[in-house]
């Protein structure tokens, strides 16, 4: 039955956007994670780890985003041997894709730290854990900030994609109003702008971080 | 579309899965028929969003003010909603309003739109990089405002976002995935299809993914090439 168009659906996407922000807290933690690994692997002092993380990076982003999604939500059942509900194969999914993402930016920023201040931690005696932590790592947050506000923002519309495994998101309950109000133009032009609420303050105050930074150094 | 809902029910004992990748092979056909469709889907894509990308980019470095909204409005439009969303619109919204479009030209018109607004952002970076001595040379030696604008403007502005630009395009190549949502026959569309005639659906995947790596590979490898042979000084 075709019914309208009404306030009530922009409700229910509304409440559908707390499952995005919800799958991309969770991305962004596990994907926080593998990243920091990814970063460090990258500046680590010993030729393979460099390589493990240079490799882990380039294939992750060479492959789409959609296809890992297919391949985890196939993949884990076989590996498992149990079922894989679409919150978990999505979560993984977006992980390790947020990870490698997360891994490069953050690669870079320890790698804005100028060679010195590593040298002058050598120096004092500091071993690589020890200059990392309380020599680069301190001064490299503060780089990081503003282009990882900005790559939320990405993460927070790829998660848009979760919506093709069943996962039910803003698009997918998009997806689902739809086709019962038949009002294609009007629902997907709603659930544009709600993401756009999200996800425009964020990209401005990622702006703001970065001339502050700028200012600042 | 695809409508792939729950998980796979596969009981919760252990159970072997022999895997089987010969029936994927057997349709390789299929795939390399997809593969053509995604490099083409990729490259229109690219050249159309460099000559948005510039366009954006002069109006909002050098246009009018009410030019440069314009193009900031478009600009932060795409950038802060989700390409399959936007996809929706073109392909499921239009048509309410009258526009009807096939599969693929709602893609070229989706992705070139998205990839336009990216590129405006990269370039303009470059073309406030190029000093305006530059340009005052350029008129000096009596060139055209649009000839100081291709070869002593976006020439360099180009050369200098030239690694930012292909590793957008890249990722670009990559999200032509998306359009398989609309039917756009692309290669995880085939997939898809391929998929349904032989229920092997990790196999399919796995395959798939693998195909794209190597197409990012080549993309990468033919950048660089293209890097190294126009902007090496000789």
């Amino acid at each position: 039955m075709i019914r309208e168009f009404a306030l009530n659906d922009v409700y229910y996407l509304l409440l559908a956007a707390r499952w995005t922000l919800a799958l991309t807290s969770l991305a962004f933690l596990g994907g926080g994670t593998v990243g920091l690994l990814v970063a460090l692997l990258r500046v680590a002092p010993f030729a393979p780890l460099r390589i493990i993380g240079a490799g882990y990076v380039n294939i992750v982003q060479g492959i789409p985003l959609l296809a890992w999604l297919f391949v985890l939500f196939f993949g884990l059942p076989i590996l498992a041997g149990v079922r894989v509900s679409p919150w978990i194969a999505a979560t993984v999914a977006f992980s390790i894709y947020a990870g490698a993402f997360l891994g490069e930016i953050w690669r870079g920023c320890l790698r804005a730290i100028p060679r010195q201040q590593w040298e002058a931690g050598a120096s004092l005696g500091l071993s690589f854990v020890e200059q990392l932590r309380h020599i680069i790592v301190p001064q490299a947050v503060r780089v990081a900030i503003p282009p990882t506000v900005g790559f939320l923002v990405q993460l927070i519309k790829n998660t848009s994609l979760a919506a093709v495994i069943g996962f039910i998101e803003l698009t997918r309950e998009g997806q689902l109003t739809t086709a019962a109000t038949y009002r294609p133009f009007t629902v997907y032009i709603a659930v544009a702008a709600i993401y756009f609420a999200i996800c425009f303050p964020l990209t401005q105050w990622s702006r703001r971080l970065e001339r502050t930074l700028r200012v600042a150094r | 579309m695809q409508h792939v809902c729950g998980g796979r029910r596969i009981g919760t004992a252990r159970m072997k899965y022999t895997f089987n990748f010969r029936d994927v092979w057997s349709q390789w056909d299929y795939i390399a028929e997809g593969i053509g469709v995604t490099l083409l889907l990729a490259v229109v894509t690219m050249i159309a969003g460099l000559m948005i990308g510039a366009l954006g980019a002069a109006a909002r470095v050098y246009g009018r003010s009410w030019l440069g909204v314009l193009v900031t409005g478009y600009v932060e439009m795409i950038r802060n909603t989700p390409l399959l969303v936007q996809l929706f619109i073109v392909f499921f919204g239009l048509p309410s309003l009258g526009v009807r479009l096939d599969a693929m030209t709602a893609a070229f018109i989706a992705l070139s739109v998205n990839l336009g607004a990216y590129s405006t952002e990269i370039i303009r970076a470059g073309l406030e990089a190029v000093p305006r001595a530059q340009i005052e040379a350029g008129y000096s030696l009596g060139l055209s405002g649009a000839q100081v604008f291709r070869h002593v403007v976006l020439a360099p502005a180009i050369r200098i976002v030239y690694p930012a630009l292909t590793s957008q395009f890249v990722l670009m190549m990559l999200a032509t995935s998306v359009v398989s949502q609309i039917s756009a026959p692309d290669l995880f569309h085939i997939a898809s299809i391929i998929q349904s005639r032989t229920f092997r659906d990790f196999e399919i995947y796995a395959v798939i993914a693998g195909v794209y790596l190597a197409l990012a590979l080549a993309f990468k490898l033919f950048f660089a090439a293209i890097e190294h042979f126009a902007f090496t000084r000789r």
